[in-house]
């Protein structure tokens, strides 16, 4: 267990290529943050826990799925942590989990409408499943 | 000129008119567009993880192709410019990457990052120059106030895309000042949209475009132009849509005098 919490916490770090413990806890990203409301874990409590190795529980948050990978956190970090992309990797291990999937492609003629863009689907599908 | 020139899947269908705009424009501004041969989709965002190879490889063949006719590689949907500029960014820089993308590509010469990548505004901005777009204006869109959306896929992360200042850009306001309008500075030009977010959380892409709505027609805009399918759909369906948002190559063409052509 001990073990697997280890390697989880590398790997979000591994690949986001972000060094946590660099994170002043100023705050900024968070109020960068567009998604700010939705989120029941904020940008700055994100760097924190992976700082803790508790990537079980951000591969369960409700954040996954409200971050827009918009980089205003990581362009306006003074200590160039990358918020958001940890949370893509925190979303890239629950995604890649058997059942992770958030989008499933049967949703899909219920949520499209005439004028939407091809982009947004493809966006959506690179983001929410694997 | 000549340059290669990627499309991507929005421009060739939801988007088509910004796409035509551009390449009728082009052509009254002196220089060609030329379509990679068999282009594949960039995938909208870009793949983050630096572990992921097989999405970034439709970057790469995209950039290989401008390399082998020496030219540069114009994109004008604000996400094909994103993800095929930070691929081409990975292909320079992150060995790893590198390595294992041409692995599988198995070209006669390695692709090591060689092409440059351009936004259709670069091109006005640094190749042509707004002084000289403004000579080859012929009908000034005077009188209009337009907002510049900017949003966030041209901008962040300012250090590998290099656009412009990107809490503070410039690029698109000395656009409007060239075909003759005045541009509306207001505080959320380079706030998201919402982005991919709207197909399962509508609700807070609305939010975000109501602000922006809000911010630019508080400051006086009368409407916005972009330069991406997504955001011109967020902003027009996903919101209040107090002013209009157009693409940007619309109201070039207009410029131009190419409008007319276009839409006949
Ligand atoms: S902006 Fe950077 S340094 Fe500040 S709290 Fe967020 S991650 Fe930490
Ligand atoms: S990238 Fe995600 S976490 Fe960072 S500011 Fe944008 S929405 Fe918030």
């Amino acid at each position: 267990m001990e073990h697997s919490k280890k390697n989880q916490a590398e790997m979000v770090k591994e690949i986001s290529g972000s060094n946590p413990l660099r994170c002043m806890k100023c705050g900024k990203c968070s109020a960068s943050c567009p998604a700010f409301e939705k989120m029941d874990i904020k940008p700055h409590q994100f760097v924190s826990y992976v700082i803790n190795e508790n990537i079980e529980e951000l591969a369960k948050c409700e954040s996954l799925w409200y971050c827009l990978s918009c980089f205003a956190c990581v362009e306006r970090c003074p200590r160039d942590v990358k918020p958001g992309k940890l949370v893509d990797a925190a979303r890239q291990i629950a995604v890649r989990q058997k059942g992770g999937a958030y989008l499933v492609p049967d949703e899909i003629p219920e949520i499209v409408d005439e004028d939407l863009p091809q982009q947004l689907l493809v966006s959506a599908f690179r983001k929410f499943r694997r | 000129m000549k340059y290669s020139y990627y499309p991507g899947c929005t421009l060739r269908t939801k988007a088509k008119k910004l796409d035509d705009y551009a390449r009728a424009s082009a052509k009254a501004l002196g220089f060609e567009l030329e379509e990679i041969e068999n282009w594949q989709c960039c995938g909208g965002v870009y793949p983050l993880s630096s572990d992921e190879i097989g999405s970034k490889l439709s970057s790469v063949r995209a950039l290989n192709e401008a390399k082998e006719k020496n030219q540069e590689l114009v994109t004008l949907c604000s996400a094909c410019y994103h993800v095929v500029k930070r691929v081409n960014d990975d292909m320079r820089n992150v060995e790893d990457i590198r390595t294992r993308a041409n692995n599988y590509m198995k070209l006669d010469e390695p692709y090591l990052g060689e092409t440059n990548v351009l936004h259709f505004l670069e091109v006005l901005r640094d190749r042509i120059g707004f002084d000289e777009l403004k000579k080859k204006v012929t009908n000034p869109l005077t009188g209009r106030k337009i907002g510049a959306y900017y949003g966030c896929l041209l901008l962040r992360p300012g250090k590998i895309l290099g656009f412009d200042n990107p809490e503070n850009p410039t690029i698109i306001e000395d656009f409007i000042r060239a075909i003759g309008s005045e541009p509306v500075v207001y505080p959320y030009r380079n706030e998201c949209c919402g982005g991919y977010i709207s197909l399962k959380a509508k609700d807070l892409a609305k939010t975000m475009c109501d602000n922006i709505m809000d911010s630019a027609s508080g400051f006086g805009a009368e409407m916005l132009i972009t330069a991406c399918p997504l955001c011109q759909y967020n902003l027009t369906k996903n919101s209040k849509a107090t002013i209009p948002v157009y693409y940007f190559t619309e109201l070039l063409a207009e410029a131009l005098g190419v409008k007319e052509e276009v839409d006949a």
